[in-house]
């Protein structure tokens, strides 16, 4: 009952900030900090359940309800310690969020933080749906609320970007529709019984080319969710015109519903066909890391360039899922909440500068270091954390993920390599050109952190410090479910 | 024509009531609110009726009309949409400086038209019922012709409607002469016919493409589809409302049982036919929308869109087995209600706005700049409108469109698939733009006249009822489901 417990209070959280909101906007800040709080007890709860139920099974929490009965579609929700770690990090950067929304957003408050929680809630859904309609159900409604709040609350393109980011997310998700009602329709050939439900659809036969096909269609969607080349376009616009909270939530956890597709639907629905397309997905990942990294190298908006290098990232992760094997899934998930982190923390910090400097535009930028010195050394720690320095999250993450892909594809692993060169030169550009150097006049003047935002930036650094430092709290947790992934998927 | 027969047919006897009882009300009170009263609970009287028919044995009543439990399912949404066209138009209408009352009982005539359409399985019931509906439409497209503000666009679109109407009324009706002269008999069955005197079937050829050229001009699926933009635009929002909501069931449900009974070699050139127009409509129709900037002409693309959509149950129908067929025929019906009741929810959105402010369904989209901020219920009501015609899960648009996919999976229509696929996503793009524009904050060069629109109960009532129905269809589809499955079974 507790995920039900954290989605119910997100939404009704949201509902209420809404009504709230029309009075008074720091009301319904604080309705939405309560709401996250209650979520959070309700996580918590969970992981005090979890710690008995870790040793026994995989499955923490299962609950199910009939719901259209015409399919066998039911309402069920599960989660195994992927999801967990996954919900965590959605908690999380939740307050992250709220935190640099706290005075950014001034305007239709209520609204906001309607579109706020309701986008947490979807992506809560998402990574504890179990049911595949359920699940196309949650993929869906999480992108209303995120339309919404980058069309809004948006910098000055934010109509052009916000109508690309849905557009390019719904147009990939109908095609995972039409390939899930295939795979339903499959499964009901086979056993004459129809079911939406993972756990029956895992036990479909998926050989042949109707698989392909099929794992074609999910794969498409994911793809645009990573986002990986070549349908990474919606990404660079979308986070640049978002606002910081927006982008925050964009990079740290929306990004991670497409590699938790990958792991949880594409290869135990479809391990055949995901065996054998493994190596053009691998091709593809270590296209998104150079290519995207090059671009970065290329930017002068400074949310852009993040934006780039989230791509580049999240290309580790695409290489990790498909080299299937329980180093590079490992890895995987390391990375992506590493890069949860760090990249919020790199929206966060452009978000402050653009509240400050009144620009994006790296050029305009200089010598801040001896202007807002917390404010940099906070960004030097989150610029070496994306480019991968050891004692960090991200360096665990990519580490193992080209560890586990050189065992299937060593020319892959060895070309991904090169984008651990490319990455520093990125992140240090972003310090050598904003922070060192001789200031200028945009730069004059302007304040260093306050408590609350060094509160904001100083809880993702302890995250990240402590997953570089201490990785088992999270392998421990992953362990069990990577394996019974690995199972299904038939890998070694 | 015994008392079994009556009784099953007592929601149509019901409707045509109400147009005699309008008239002689009108002839002794003339009272806007009590004809709109009289009118609206007529029509849930007589939804009513049918729904609750629901599950008797079928009847043919005369060799005309069958009232079977699928024609109880439909002439009871078609009643339905009747009811919000009627509810919406008494706020439009009080504001218009035209005779209000005889608009209720063309109102009327049009929904028996569209009733008699549902039920019937003869050429010639076919064609008492088409033609009732298009003649009342004639006037209900028109009636704003002394308004200063409408008459041009009103009378222009009521013209163009009745022409090319009439148009498609005399092929239609060349291609029934033909089948008359393959079959010699008007039964749509031709099993029935068989015992005709058996003319080469080339005759039966031509006048099922001609026939298939009158339904089409009707569901506006391209290349027929010339007139629905201006017609939409020019037509007062509820009767817009009611062509866009209870013609296309009524049309839709008529080529669908005609096609369950076709058969035969003729069969196939229907079903090129059929796709080709699906094809054009589902790209083409969302394709023109993308750059319309009226709002009603935007929803006329987009329903040619969602006509093309709807092709799919029907080739569908036409190409497989029994198993198949059932599954399409759910498809159809429960797209037909998702469908009427996410249109009659934009239009009578429309409707309301245009009855402060004639701009609303005249001008171009700029009009609704920011509305979400100064109207929030009727804002969120077009959007939840929008997100619904898009196929967003939890309205009943996606229940709809996870239906299309489910059949055309099903009969392995790939094409058709690909394309709904694609006319799908580009559809996005201006559903979109609606909802941009809604939310766009107002800014200098587009100053939103602020004056104070209040609305009734009643209209609010309205919104509210079409917007509950709109999720509850999203949300939990089951009761509808199983109600439909009911009815085809």
């Amino acid at each position: 009952m507790q995920l039900l417990g954290i989605i119910i209070s997100l939404l009704g959280g949201g509902v209420l900030a809404l009504i709230v909101g029309r009075r008074s906007a720091t009301a319904s800040r604080w309705l939405s900090l309560a709401s996250l709080a209650a979520a959070s007890i309700f996580y918590a709860s969970l992981w005090h359940v979890s710690t008995d139920a870790l040793a026994t099974s995989i499955w923490l929490q299962h609950l199910d309800w009939l719901w259209i009965e015409r399919f066998g579609i039911h309402l069920l929700f599960a989660t195994d310690g992927l999801s967990l770690i996954l919900i965590g990090l959605t908690l999380l950067l939740g307050y992250v969020a709220l935190l640099s929304a706290w005075h950014e957003i001034k305007q239709r408050c209520g609204l906001f933080y309607l579109n706020f929680l309701f986008t947490l809630a979807g992506v809560v859904g998402v990574f504890s749906a179990l049911d595949l309609f359920l699940f196309f159900v949650f993929w869906e409604v999480m992108l209303v609320p995120m339309f919404l709040i980058i069309a809004i609350w948006g910098h000055e393109g934010r109509h052009y970007a916000a109508t690309k980011f849905f557009i390019y997310t719904q147009a990939s998700s109908l095609l995972m529709l039409a390939a899930m009602v295939g795979l339903v329709l499959l499964h009901q050939q086979q056993t004459g019984n129809l079911s939406f439900s993972w756990f029956t659809l895992t036990q479909t036969d998926t050989s042949g080319t109707i698989g392909m096909w099929l794992m074609l269609g999910f794969y498409i969607a994911f793809l645009v969710k990573l986002p990986g080349l070549p349908v990474h376009n919606w990404l660079p616009d979308a986070h640049t015109q978002a606002p910081t909270p927006g982008s925050i939530l964009l990079a740290g956890i929306l990004l991670k519903t497409g590699a938790y597709g990958l792991l949880r639907f594409v290869w135990p629905l479809f391990p055949d066909a995901a065996l054998s397309f493994a190596p053009i997905a691998m091709g593809l990942g270590v296209l998104s890391v150079l290519y995207a990294a090059k671009l970065a190298f290329a930017q002068n908006d400074l949310k852009r360039l993040i934006a780039y290098t989230s791509i580049s990232h999240m290309g580790f992760v695409s290489l990790g899922i498909f080299a299937w094997n329980h180093l590079s899934l490992q890895g995987t998930v390391m990375q992506m909440v590493g890069h949860g982190l760090s990249s919020a923390g790199l929206f966060a910090i452009a978000g402050l500068l653009q509240q400050r400097l009144h620009t994006r535009d790296l050029n305009q930028m200089g010598g801040l270091w001896s202007q807002m010195p917390k404010l940099s050394a906070l960004s030097m720690v989150f610029a070496v954390a994306a480019l991968g320095l050891p004692g960090l999250a991200n360096f665990i993450g990519e580490f193992m993920v080209l560890l586990g892909v050189f065992q299937v594809q060593p020319w892959a692993a060895s070309l991904a390599a090169i984008g651990m060169i490319m990455a520093p030169i990125y992140a240090l550009m972003i310090m050598q050109k904003g922070f060192f150097g001789a200031a200028t006049t945009a730069t004059m003047q302007v304040a260093d952190l306050n408590p609350r935002e060094l509160l904001m930036l100083g809880i993702l650094v302890v995250g990240l410090v402590l997953l570089g430092l201490w990785p088992n709290v999270l392998f421990t947790i992953t362990t069990a479910p990577v394996d019974y992934l690995l199972h299904l998927g038939k890998g070694g | 024509m015994n008392w079994l027969e009556l009784t099953s047919l007592l929601p149509l006897l019901l409707v045509a009531s109400i147009s005699v009882i309008l008239l002689l009300l009108i002839a002794f009170v003339r009272d806007h609110k009590l004809t709109c009263w009289v009118t609206c609970v007529g029509f849930a009287m007589a939804a009513y009726l049918a729904f609750a028919d629901m599950g008797n044995t079928a009847q043919q009543v005369t060799p005309l009309l069958i009232v079977d439990d699928f024609s109880r399912l439909l002439v009871g949404v078609v009643l339905l949409v009747s009811l919000a066209c009627g509810w919406m138009s008494y706020a439009y209408l009080e504001t218009a400086d035209e005779i209000r009352e005889e608009y209720y009982i063309l109102l009327s005539l049009a929904a028996l038209g569209a009733c008699v359409l549902i039920a019937s399985n003869h050429f010639a019931s076919m064609f008492i019922g088409l033609e009732l509906m298009s003649v009342s439409l004639f006037a209900m497209v028109g009636y704003m012709a002394h308004s200063k503000q409408q008459a041009n666009m009103t009378l222009e679109a009521g013209v163009k409607y009745m022409v090319l109407s009439g148009v498609s009324s005399s092929f239609l009706l060349f291609g029934v002469a033909l089948i008359y002269a393959y079959a010699g008999n008007l039964s749509i069955d031709l099993e029935v016919a068989a015992g005709g005197p058996h003319l080469q079937s080339g005759y039966l050829v031509v006048g099922s493409a001609l026939l298939l050229v009158g339904v089409a001009f009707k569901m506006s699926w391209i290349p027929f589809h010339m007139w629905t933009p201006d017609v939409y635009q020019g037509a007062p929002a509820p009767v817009t409302g009611f062509l866009a909501g209870a013609v296309k069931v009524a049309v839709f449900a008529f080529a669908m049982r005609w096609l369950m009974m076709a058969q035969g070699d003729y069969l196939s050139l229907l079903l090129l036919g059929l796709t080709v127009m699906a094809l054009l409509s589902m790209v083409m129709g969302n394709l023109l929308a993308l750059r319309q900037n009226n709002l009603k002409r935007l929803l006329g693309y987009s329903s040619i869109a969602h006509m093309g959509y709807i092709i799919v149950t029907l080739a569908a129908t036409a190409t497989h087995g029994a198993s198949a067929l059932s599954t399409a025929l759910e498809g159809a019906a429960i797209y037909l209600i998702t469908y009427a009741s996410m249109t009659m929810l934009a239009f009578a959105v429309i409707s309301q706005l245009a009855a402060q402010d004639r701009g609303f369904e005249t001008g171009t989209l700029a009009k609704y700049t920011g509305l979400l901020f100064q109207q929030p219920l009727l804002a969120s009501a077009l959007i939840l409108a929008m997100l619904a015609l898009a196929g967003m899960p939890l309205t009943a648009g996606f229940i709809g469109k996870y239906y299309l996919v489910l059949v055309a999976v099903d009969s392995q229509l790939w094409l058709l698939l690909s394309m709904l696929v694609l006319g799908s996503a580009l559809g996005l793009y201006y559903y979109l733009r609606v909802i941009l524009v809604l939310c766009k904050t107002p800014i200098d060069d587009h100053p939103i006249d602020n004056q104070i629109m209040v609305f009734g109960m009643g209209d609010k009532l309205l919104l509210l009822l079409l917007m509950l129905m709109t999720l509850w269809l999203g949300l939990y589809p089951t009761p509808v489901i199983e109600w439909v499955q009911l009815a085809i079974a």
